[in-house]
């Protein structure tokens, strides 16, 4: 992390060159247009001052001369719109096959859960050359991930999952800070990214202490928590809940007469809240587990169900 | 011995001059003053009112310029950091930028501009100033004894649920003080429609009415959002009831729809008045008639329109979808049009005039460039691949300051200075006047200038302690803000003086057109003694300088 005086910022990311692209092509506008007006009014205020013998010859309105300056900043802001746009049409796609990274944001924390489940506080290692997906969740109010280095930032909501995605280029260590201001310690919610070489970053995500990969601490908070009591041990067709196996992205049809896709979202809604949106056929009978979970225990949760896997729904599974 | 005897030299008598009757000298109790319904003594109200509060949110921001002048935590506790920006915003952006043009130039010009006695509600009109008052003091008051540390923006869930601090009683100040800008609108707008005198048409309105009327239509249409956004907030704080906070059930992102649906058009309350200004000082001081005057005015109406359409800009990176982002990104670059148009009216109604190098009209230039660079930036901003890395970075702060203090402030203290003389029937120092502007004009481009780029870099606003690299371009903003503050305590020192000491002004000592000129000043309470009839289109100084 370099910490000498800099007026930009170090470019660290496949976006980076990008968006510095079009902030230098806006910069060249606002010179060019702020030099042209400062220059005329001080031109005219200097060549038309009292004092000065010169012709005056004002002109009250020219209908040329509006449509000019309507029409050449339309061209412009049209201009700047598209190529604006095209860029975050790329921004906003996450690649497929990005590595996910879950974050859970608190006052006044970040803490990150990798693939194999080995996780960390307000570091974040990452591969360079590969596209990190990040899915994220505040336990309290909003947050904000920013990492200045890779022109990366993605609010953090309490209650939904965000997500937002990025590809390091260069290893290296970055600012990481917090951008929505969350209550006292809001400039102290900071870390740093950590950027290293694919194979490093591998061999880092083996080390370290060995928690429980995120599914099987999910397999046994499903345990724990009797979930398949009614939803059975997601191998043959449960008797009280619909059937798990499966289940993730798949489209559920409600008692309201709508479908869902059963997207994360929708997964740590129904647990809880499970009325909020019923599978159609079942009874509103499921407890809620509010304040029972953290949102890592949710991410371990879901992890599990997603590990389900697509499994052919038995026919007539989802019928009571 | 002499007859005459010599009489003790007595000094003679000074000539007992009997004043004109004028709204000044029209009574000197207190009384005279709380319970007016003149809109000239309310406009002075609001002027000493919203005085008061400026330099209690200008101490804010010299306390938290002069902690940020290392990246540590030397003066104040982060606690009391996050009080003083809230301070500062909440004061300057609803007790001083909301009233400061619209509640006392408008007050005192708008019903002389259009050749009438008074607004149309004048009762309402003191009342108006009451709920600013209550309001202000309140939040003030609370703000100093107890603080708020959600920023001026209060986003939920942190100010519905999280934060500790004195939320719901600065809500309830705020909530009073929209009611002030609600019913001073709809006085405009009604007092607009109905009082113009005979043979002042809508063409013929000075461009500052035009400009204050659209601005009371965002005032009348969008206050009552902000006043229902912050009542949810009570409702939930207080009573739980679940609308913002997920966990019971809410949508945090509901809120900042709400808030920006008033808070941006909220933007436009506050610089729309100065472009109104901005034509005025242009016009008078160079002497010539506003160039495109149709296209001014129409264009004040089409960003009053537009404004509402755009808030999702400042939700890019909130949540919101991308199709959303597409949409309000390219109604944001819509609304850079009637912008622009304005800029270039002003700077070539500069051509072929005869300018006069008062202050108002420093203030004017000033105003220009600064808020063409404060346009300019908004590009940047209304680009979500952009904003993604820019929002809540100090870029973001340069920008809305160079719009709302290189903008509004300039416009205000330039109108300030022109409509003096009127005010007070007294002029100021010139001198002084013009150095303090300049002043101004520097101490502003040093403080905001380095923000742009200490923002690109990557500093997040509202950070009480920072990164090292972003220290040079801090110490140079918190420079650039001393200077700001002594540049504004000047107007107040030599404005002040100018009251007793001041050269009497005569009614129209820059020798404009406008009604207002065309009455005493002080003027009479009853702004004209007989009604004056109007036959010619506003800056009409060509005419003029034919018939002298």
């Amino acid at each position: 992390m370099d910490t000498g005086f800099r007026i930009h910022p170090e470019q660290a990311s496949t976006a980076a060159p990008q968006v510095d692209a079009l902030y230098f092509f806006l910069l060249g506008v606002s010179i060019f247009f702020t030099v042209l007006i400062a220059g005329l009014i001080v031109y005219f205020a200097i060549r038309f001052r009292q004092s000065a013998k010169t012709t005056r010859r004002p002109m009250e309105g020219n209908m040329a001369l509006e449509i000019t300056w309507i029409v050449v900043p339309l061209v412009i802001v049209t201009m700047i719109f598209f190529w604006s746009m095209s860029m975050y049409y790329d921004m906003s796609r996450i690649p497929e096959d990005a590595l996910e990274i879950h974050v859970v944001a608190k006052q006044w924390m970040w803490k990150f859960q990798h693939p194999l489940g080995r996780r960390e506080i307000d570091t974040l290692h990452v591969p360079a050359g590969r596209a990190v997906k990040l899915t994220m969740i505040s336990q309290d109010v909003i947050h904000s991930f920013f990492v200045p280095a890779f022109r990366v930032k993605q609010d953090v909501l309490p209650g939904r999952y965000s997500r937002t995605w990025f590809e390091a280029t260069e290893p290296g260590e970055y600012h990481l800070f917090c951008a929505e201001y969350c209550g006292t310690s809001h400039s102290q919610m900071i870390g740093r990214v950590v950027v290293m070489p694919q194979a490093e970053y591998q061999t880092w995500l083996a080390g370290g202490p060995k928690p429980d990969e995120p599914q099987a601490a999910g397999e046994a908070l499903f345990a724990r928590l009797r979930c398949g009591g009614c939803h059975g041990d997601g191998r043959e067709a449960p008797k009280r809940g619909p059937l798990l196996a499966g289940v993730f992205e798949r489209r559920v049809p409600l008692q309201s007469g709508t479908t869902v896709t059963a997207d994360e979202d929708y997964l740590r809604q129904s647990i809880l809240r499970p009325d909020a949106r019923l599978v159609a056929g079942f009874e509103p009978m499921m407890p809620s587990y509010q304040g029972q979970l953290g949102e890592e225990e949710m991410n371990d949760l879901i992890a599990y169900l997603k590990s389900l896997g697509h499994a052919a729904v038995p026919a007539g599974a989802n019928q009571p | 011995m002499s007859i005459v005897e010599e009489l003790p030299a007595v000094p003679s008598p000074a000539p007992v001059e009997v004043p004109e009757p004028n709204y000044l000298n029209a009574g000197y109790t207190l009384r005279s003053w709380l319970l007016t319904t003149d809109h000239k003594r309310i406009g002075i109200l609001y002027l000493i009112s919203i005085t008061f509060f400026f330099f209690v949110g200008g101490a804010a921001a010299t306390l938290f310029r002069l902690e940020l002048m290392t990246p540590g935590a030397d003066l104040v506790e982060s606690e009391t950091y996050n009080k003083l920006f809230t301070m500062h915003g909440v004061l300057m952006i609803f007790f001083f930028l909301i009233p400061s043009i619209p509640a006392v130039l408008g007050n005192f010009l708008i019903p002389m501009m259009i050749g009438a006695r008074d607004l149309a509600f004048p009762k309402l009109n003191l009342i108006s100033w009451y709920l600013l008052v209550i309001g202000g003091l309140f939040t003030t008051w609370v703000m100093l004894v107890g603080g708020v540390d959600t920023g001026w923006t209060f986003y939920t869930p942190y100010s519905s649920t999280y934060s500790n601090t004195y939320v719901m009683v600065t809500a309830i100040g705020i909530f009073i003080t929209g009611f002030s800008s609600i019913l001073t609108g709809l006085n405009f707008i009604v007092t607009i429609h109905t009082m113009r005198a005979p043979g002042m048409t809508w063409f013929r309105l000075p461009l500052f009415v035009w400009s204050s009327y659209a601005t009371s239509l965002i005032n009348v249409l969008g206050t009552p959002v902000l006043a229902a956004a912050l009542l949810l907030i009570a409702l939930e704080r207080g009573l739980g009831i679940g609308i913002f906070d997920p966990a019971l059930g809410g949508d945090p992102i509901l809120f900042q729809h709400l808030f920006w649906f008033y808070s941006h058009p909220a933007v436009y309350i506050m610089v729309l008045p100065a472009m109104g200004v901005e034509s005025e000082l242009v016009a008078h001081f160079t002497r010539n008639r506003v160039f495109g005057y149709k296209f001014v005015a129409m264009a004040s109406l089409a960003i009053a329109l537009l404004g509402f359409l755009v808030w999702g800009h400042h939700m890019f990176v909130s949540g919101q979808s991308y199709f959303a982002g597409v949409v309000f990104s390219a109604l944001s670059y819509m609304i850079a049009i009637p912008s622009a148009i304005k800029v270039f009216n002003w700077t070539t109604t500069m051509y072929g005039g005869t300018i006069r190098w008062d202050t108002p009209l420093l203030y004017a230039m000033g105003f220009i460039g600064l808020f063409t660079l404060g346009g300019l930036t908004g590009l940047f901003l209304a680009a979500p691949s952009l904003d993604i890395h820019m929002h809540d970075t100090y870029f973001v702060v340069a920008h809305f300051h160079y719009i709302m203090v290189g903008g509004t402030v300039m416009a205000y203290l330039g109108g300030i200075h022109f409509w003096w003389p009127k005010m007070f029937g007294r002029m100021y120092p010139e001198s002084w006047a013009r150095f303090s502007a300049i002043l101004i004009f520097v101490g502003f481009n040093l403080t905001f200038f380095p923000q742009f780029i200490l923002g690109y870099t990557g500093m997040p606003r509202r950070y009480h302690i920072y990164a090292e690299e972003f220290q040079v371009l801090n110490v140079m903003s918190s420079a650039g803000a001393s200077i700001l503050g002594v540049g504004y305590l000047f107007p107040m020192c030599y404005l002040f003086w100018s009251l007793k000491y001041g050269k009497p002004a005569g009614p129209n000592p820059w020798n404009a057109t406008g009604l207002e000129w065309q009455t005493p000043s002080p003027p009479p309470t009853e702004n004209f003694p007989i009604t004056p009839i109007v036959d010619e289109a506003p800056y009409a100084y060509h005419h003029k300088e034919l018939t002298h």
